[in-house]
């Protein structure tokens, strides 16, 4: 029996690593359930839910194209991308049940810039491959970055501000307590941080991810000359940040603790999959928006996280 | 509370009229049950002026004004504002700096002991300062209605969360005052257009 008795601090070990090796490995089915629920409201079987896996794979064994008026910036973007989604991740309670891997006072910051640093490369790749198509998208990807990013940092702000910490590990622990009192602001957070998903990871009232057309194209169109390994980082990235803001706000959603690693991980996994679901419904539902509604759209949003953050500094 | 601060921000964003008439229509019946969260506060349950109060309100302000101005809007025939002289970016932060500063303003008051919830008197000043607002930076002449209205509701919420009790004459004098006055800018409007053939009070003062 004392071969399995694990100390208390080895066992947190063992669970935290646990997690991120989990979101790690699971992070590519969301973008299956995406795709399912799709083809599920226009009556088409879609695609296998872990599609995504036999991308990676296939363009992993590819090899790469570079263009050659391309400089070093375009090949280090991706790389860059993978490193900063992996790091993000690192920062977050990564199933919900664990502590995150790496915390420590004031690293909501770091999340909202690491995500800034691989935005930044990757704009910058798109400029440096020299077309005009790729430029235009990311004129579109900067524009919207400038209004979401105050109002995903003020809806942090905000939860930070309730929850009296601010480290992101923290905050997530400290909401669990008492959240019944706290709901208009939670619901107004969750609001906030919904439509910057939304908009961060190329859904579709922003961005269709499935055209390649000049009118619906943002993200899509900056890795349209990235091709093998690279391409294959840049999706398992864009994966990766798509688990991490539904982390973010499945973690504020469900804010019961059971205490038992497995329920909670469950619900938690349970609670990102529904975020799929409800994410692909709105994708089906919905056109996307004309492009000068959506800095309205971001606006609100950075309105209604100001409201948050003013009724709890109330 | 807070849905009434929601609902005045949903009325700086929108620009069509039909939509505004509903978001006071919302606003008016929120603003009827105040005095029935009132009574918990008093202690007195079965006097009768608090309830009669609330269907006088949720009468006027929930039935009379939605009808009132839809007469109007269709003797008049526009569908949306156009083009007013402050934007729906531009309005949202406003909006914001007023709620901000609406809060700051009440934390330097001191208050002790409102009826309602802590939040009800900034959330009052700031529709007081919606109304203004839209009167102030809208073009056609109903939505210019539509921001008296709000100002009065601001009005109404402010009594709300300072008063002990409620003075029922009081408040019913108030009501039907409001009544008179939206029933006249009706008629003022109706008669607007049928002199110059809009209601777009920018064109006004050109000849």
């Amino acid at each position: 029996m004392e071969l399995f008795q694990m100390t208390q601090s080895s066992e947190i070990i063992l669970k935290t690593h646990a997690s991120f090796l989990a979101a790690l490995l699971l992070a590519p089915v969301i973008p299956g359930i995406i795709n399912r629920t799709k083809a599920f409201f226009a009556g088409r079987k879609g695609p296998p839910v872990l599609q995504l896996y036999h991308d990676l794979f296939k363009l992993l064994r590819k090899g790469v194209v570079y263009s050659s008026t391309t400089g070093w910036v375009f090949r280090a973007a991706p790389v860059v991308t993978l490193t900063a989604s992996v790091g993000v991740l690192m920062l977050l309670p990564a199933t919900g049940a664990a502590p995150a891997l790496i915390s420590f006072p004031g690293d909501l910051i770091l999340f909202a810039y690491l995500f800034g640093v691989a935005r930044f490369f990757t704009v910058t790749a798109a400029l440096d491959t020299g077309s005009s198509f790729e430029g235009m998208g990311a004129s579109r990807e900067v524009q919207f970055a400038a209004l979401g990013e105050p109002a995903f940092l003020i809806a942090l702000a905000a939860l930070a501000s309730l929850s009296n910490r601010i480290s992101l590990n923290g905050i997530f622990s400290e909401l669990a307590v008492n959240s019944f009192s706290n709901l208009p602001v939670l619901l107004l957070v969750m609001t906030t941080i919904l439509l910057v998903l939304l908009t961060e990871n190329c859904r579709i009232p922003v961005d269709d991810p499935n055209t390649h057309l000049e009118l619906t194209m943002i993200h899509e169109v900056m890795i349209l000359d990235n091709s093998g390994p690279d391409l294959a980082y840049i999706l398992y990235g864009s994966a990766l940040k798509l688990w991490a803001f539904g982390t973010v706000l499945i973690s504020i959603a469900l804010p019961f603790k059971t205490g038992n690693y497995f329920c909670d991980s469950a619900a938690f996994l349970g609670g990102i999959f529904l975020l799929a679901v409800l994410v692909g419904t709105v994708e089906s539902a919905m056109a996307r928006f004309r492009l000068d509604k959506v800095p309205k759209m971001l606006i609100t949003a950075a309105a209604l996280s100001i409201i948050a953050l003013s009724l709890t500094l109330r | 509370m807070i849905i009434l601060l929601l609902t005045n921000f949903s009325l700086l964003a929108s620009s069509r009229l039909d939509a505004c008439i509903r978001i006071i229509t919302f606003q008016g019946i929120i603003i009827a049950f105040l005095p029935i969260l009132t009574v918990r506060e008093t202690h007195i349950i079965f006097s009768y002026p608090p309830y009669l109060l609330a269907l006088v309100i949720l009468t006027v302000k929930g039935i009379v004004f939605p009808v009132l101005l839809k007469h109007t809007l269709r003797s008049v025939k526009v569908r949306r504002e156009i083009e007013p002289f402050v934007g729906y970016g531009a309005s949202i932060v406003i909006g914001v700096i007023a709620m901000t500063f609406s809060f700051w303003v009440c934390r330097q008051i001191p208050l002790h002991g409102t009826t309602l919830s802590a939040s009800a008197l900034p959330v009052a000043i700031f529709t007081v300062f919606c109304g203004l607002f839209m009167i102030v930076s809208r073009v056609k002449a109903i939505t210019q209605a539509i921001g008296y209205i709000v100002f009065e509701n601001g009005v109404y919420v402010f009594g709300s969360a300072l008063l002990i009790e409620q003075s029922f004459l009081v408040e019913v004098g108030v009501i039907f005052d409001v009544f008179v006055m939206v029933f006249i800018l009706g008629i003022m409007t109706f008669h607007i257009n049928r002199a110059f053939d809009h209601i777009n009070t920018a064109k006004l003062e050109k000849k």
